[in-house]
């Protein structure tokens, strides 16, 4: 398989709500990914585009993208997989460029979910499952995790304090990470208060929508040598889906699109999870990051308790996870997401995530779910 | 009238499956199966994917089925604010069958749990709706 690597990254802060359009948000994301990589606009071959539409006002974005980061008449197209849809957006670019069909290819996420009113929002809350079969029943996120929590609870112990724990941790680095959106210090104490919202989840165990752009330029192996001064190599990728259905789902303990991910990754990449240097995974709520850590074989099932109960995947640790603040603290704008974890990622991989720097960090990893478990994306990053 | 009278808010009026709704009036629950090849579903689908066949059947859930997961949501998407709290839950029956709707809300928090026994009983909602929700068995 071709080698391409990351030749710049690029994240706007993700705030409440931004002061500017669409296309402004993006260009925060694209203007510093575009000076990391020391490129001009007419080196870049082609823009993926990606975003929730359901959030967008405006119809098919990446055409009013393409025109305002000055990248017409380049090809772009837009690619979707809700909260995954720039992780997607990687493996599509990713593609364009090992086939042999652009030299250079651009991952632009954005998302401005301020961008519709609250009860419009309250209103596609119900629309992300199943409209036929479930959302007539009131369906929304924070419930449908809520049921692999439950599950994972009965089926192996964990408490909601292990939770806990996990928002403690991303509160810890939320802190530290200037572009978050959430930087306030919590306690335990806090984080424990019962205010549910769909039990065992508790305010605290959710993360918050923002508004927020990403973008990863990639270029193949000679470009990438040619460019970036450390070229961030793509080891592995895997993607798997899903059923969209809870009834056509057979475990409510972890999520079988990310196992399967992860699989063909690790394979992709020759490695083990133990090679795993530093990882970012997809928070949005607390039990998904202790699932991930069982679905990337990080801990054995039912044993990802363990991993935080030790602080383990603390910067210190022995696999540092989501030392960025995580989508808990940073913010979850839907399309912007998995490149902004991929930037953590790259950077790290650079030696240039300053505080949260995992000395000598060569292998990384990216974790990007998209809705309850529809979607999985593993992206394995590495450096010579 | 159609599959719009599904459920406590209706996203979507047209299915190949609406008969569905005609089950419910009868007291029922009702998956299909394939004629061809035998795979059954549910929820119902017009197609299967197994054999790709479109020759389907309707069969009935009965008797016991034993929940999975579950929870309490006190907050909810517009439409649905008037019922929180609320739960939500998946349960299997027979042939591993599963299904997913709400939880009887008069059942106390201790005795909703994993394992527990349930069968599917159906909801008049008024206004030519209806739904099902899972009890205690
Ligand atoms: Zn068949």
């Amino acid at each position: 398989m071709a080698k391409v690597g990351v030749i710049g990254v690029g994240q706007s802060a993700f705030v409440r709500q931004y002061p500017g359009s669409i296309r402004e948000l993006a260009f925060e994301a694209y203007r510093e990914a575009m000076k990391d990589a020391g490129v001009k606009p007419q080196q870049i071959d082609a823009s993926v585009v990606c975003s929730a539409p359901e959030y967008d006002k405006q119809r098919t974005p990446a055409g009013l993208m393409a025109e305002y980061l000055g990248l017409n008449p380049q090809p772009t197209f837009y690619v979707e997989s809700v909260c995954s849809s720039s992780s997607s957006g990687l493996r599509t670019a990713y593609a364009l460029i090992a086939s042999g069909l652009h030299d250079v290819a651009l991952v632009l996420g954005f998302q401005k979910m301020s961008e519709i009113s609250s009860a419009e929002s309250q209103e596609r809350m119900g629309r992300g499952a199943d409209i036929q079969w479930e959302a007539p029943f009131g369906t929304m996120m924070p419930a449908y995790y809520a049921m692999y929590a439950r599950g994972h609870f009965e089926k192996y112990g964990t408490q909601e304090e292990d939770l806990g724990l996990i928002r403690l941790k991303s509160s810890t680095y939320g802190q530290l990470n200037e572009k978050a959106v959430f930087r306030k210090a919590l306690t335990l104490e806090k984080i424990l208060e019962p205010k549910y919202i769909a039990t065992p989840l508790k305010m605290m165990d959710c993360c918050a929508n923002a508004d927020g752009a990403s973008c990863i330029i990639l270029a193949s192996e000679e470009k990438a040598r040619d460019l970036a001064a450390k070229p961030v190599w793509i080891k592995g990728l895997g993607m798997a889906t899903a059923p969209i259905n809870m009834a056509g789902r057979d475990s409510f303990s972890g999520l079988r699109c990310a196992q399967a991910a992860a699989k063909r990754a690790y394979e992709m990449a020759g490695i083990k999870p133990s090679d795993v240097d530093v990882a970012e995974v997809h928070d949005c709520f607390t039990i998904a990051e202790l699932m991930a850590y069982e679905d990337l074989g990080f801990a054995e099932p039912g044993q990802g308790r363990e991993l935080i109960r030790n602080k383990e995947t603390y910067k210190e640790g022995k696999i540092p996870v989501n030392i960025d603040g995580g989508l808990l603290s940073k913010g979850h704008p839907i399309g912007a997401t998995g490149g902004s974890q991929i930037r953590t990622i790259v950077l790290q991989l650079r030696g240039e995530a300053g505080d949260i720097q995992v000395p000598g960090a060569k292998i990384g990893l990216v974790h990007n779910i998209g809705g309850v478990g529809i979607y999985g994306n593993v992206s394995i990053f590495g450096v010579e | 009238m159609g599959f719009e009278q599904f459920g406590i808010v209706s996203f979507t009026g047209v299915t190949k499956a609406e008969q569905f709704v005609e089950f419910l009036k009868n007291n029922e629950l009702r998956g299909t199966v394939c004629a061809q090849c035998g795979a059954k579903f549910f929820p119902p689908r017009a197609d299967c994917s197994s054999c790709l066949s479109d020759q389907m059947e309707w069969f009935p859930i009965t008797g016991e089925g034993a929940l999975i997961s579950h929870t309490k949501a006190t907050f909810a998407p517009a439409g649905f604010e008037k019922d929180v709290p609320y739960r939500l839950g998946v349960a299997e029956f027979a042939d591993g069958i599963k299904v997913f709707g709400r939880i009887d809300g008069t059942l106390p928090d201790e005795a909703v749990k994993a394992g527990m026994k349930v069968k599917v009983r159906m909801l008049d909602l008024g206004e030519e709706r209806l739904t099902y929700e899972f009890t205690a068995a």
